[in-house]
């Protein structure tokens, strides 16, 4: 079972502050989707919607077509995981496993069991005695033994290390690949998810910024060198997000689409194309030189 | 065909395209699906499906409903010729432009390509 989520001009204020402004998306259900954007970006907020942990200030949050705040029909499909955890401190991590199986409609026991040991979780431990790796390896258990058919993890690995991480990405993975459902993964490690992601929704102070395929995204970047005068005249008029020099060559990278007959230019003028790496890319898409441009 | 705008589905279908033409798969034989590929590349099955659809449209696989996907009769052949054509844009010409920046001789690459060509024989 897939569930979809979509945002009809959601807005979400907190007191004078203006965390999610205007926000309209569709994300159609059985993808992994990548939320992307800086720190104080929104994702967190926006992620809270979607999970019924608040309410719009004003316009509409849908999960399978149903407004999820307040709505124990579509709730129970819905699981946030955020990097605090959202768990009873003073329990045990046995007694937070055993807890989420009561109230997690698709728990699988076995899953959790089989992870608990991946991630060498001491299970007779309370959460505050655990270390934030450990606190991090425990959420994506929960997330990923419940199986709701909207999943969120909001930057939840950021605790861990890079080989926990690895199990994760490798563990989401797979448990997609068996049961498909919506997950939405809130990150800025973009590069070390970014293979593992069908489309991103990149948001910027509270604003979307861009939402599509990761590869039509990706191949909107591009890297072009070559020798420094003939990487100038090809990428004249183009926007350019980077250039690097080392003697006479030069790198320029572009943001834009380029159709065949460009490429055969550049194979004619003896440049090499190569793909941008998807985190230089919304790095540029949300940097300081375009972010505001217009409310400056 | 210059796509260099993924390289993971790209890798993928050179990958395949590498094990046809060095007879590991064989013509009519199945490769594996879409998510055997997403997970032994640990990349999104949307993407692993690209790599796929990208060598049915080139007609080196074809799909059998419901069953999977399997190495078209003539692919080998195909993957021969193409792979010829290239050859020499591919192989050759970088190859004497390197030795030209080094300043080796072409005479020199000439000679050495005989001598191998005559211990094969």
């Amino acid at each position: 079972m897939t569930l979809g989520v979509s945002a009809a001009n959601v807005t979400l204020d907190y007191g004078d502050t203006r965390a999610v402004d205007d926000l309209s998306f569709t994300l159609d259900g059985g993808k992994i989707h990548g939320l992307l954007g800086r720190n104080g970006s929104g994702k967190t907020s926006l992620v809270s919607l979607i999970a019924a942990f608040r309410r719009p200030t004003s316009g509409t949050i849908t999960v399978g077509g149903r407004q999820p705040f307040e709505n124990a029909e579509v709730t129970p499909d819905i699981c946030l995981i955020r990097e605090a955890g959202d768990v009873f401190e003073s329990d045990t991590v046995k007694r937070v496993l055993k807890f989420a199986a009561t109230f997690r409609p698709r728990w699988d026991a076995r899953l959790a069991e089989r992870l608990v040991e991946r991630f060498e979780l001491p299970e007779r431990k309370r959460v505050t005695s655990l270390s934030r790796g450990m606190r991090s390896a425990l959420g994506v258990v929960l997330g990923l033994a419940a199986r709701a058919p909207v999943t969120i993890f909001d930057e939840v690995h950021l605790g861990m290390d890079a080989p926990s991480r690895y199990a994760f990405y490798e563990e989401l993975l797979d448990d997609y690949l068996a049961h498909p459902r919506t997950v939405i993964l809130s990150t800025h490690l973009i590069e070390e998810v970014s293979s593992l992601l069908e489309e991103v929704l990149i948001i910027d102070k509270g604003r979307l910024v861009t939402h599509g395929p990761a590869d039509e995204l990706k191949e909107r970047g591009v890297a072009v060198t070559g020798r420094t005068a003939d990487v100038e005249a090809f990428t004249r008029g183009m926007e350019i997000l980077n250039t690097q020099r080392l003697g006479g060559t030069t790198r320029i990278t572009v943001f834009g689409s380029m159709d065949d007959g460009r490429r055969r230019k550049a194979a004619e003028a003896g440049l090499e194309l190569g793909p941008v790496p998807l985190q230089d890319l919304v790095v540029h898409l949300t940097g300081r030189e375009r972010s505001g441009d217009d409310d400056a | 065909m210059f796509d260099d705008r993924s390289p993971i589905y790209r890798q993928i279908a050179e990958h395949i395209k590498a094990e046809i033409l060095s007879g590991e798969l064989a013509e009519d034989s199945q490769v594996m699906s879409t998510n055997q590929y997403a997970a032994a590349y640990r990349i999104n099955p949307a993407t692993a499906a690209k790599g796929l659809r990208q060598l049915i449209d080139d007609g080196i696989l074809y799909k059998r409903r419901g069953i999977g996907m399997f190495v078209s009769p003539d692919a080998h052949d195909k993957l021969r010729t193409a792979s010829r054509d290239r050859f020499f844009d591919d192989v050759v010409d970088p190859m004497v432009e390197q030795a030209l920046t080094i300043g080796i001789p072409l005479d020199d690459v000439v000679e050495h390509i005989q001598r191998k060509d005559g211990k094969s024989t």
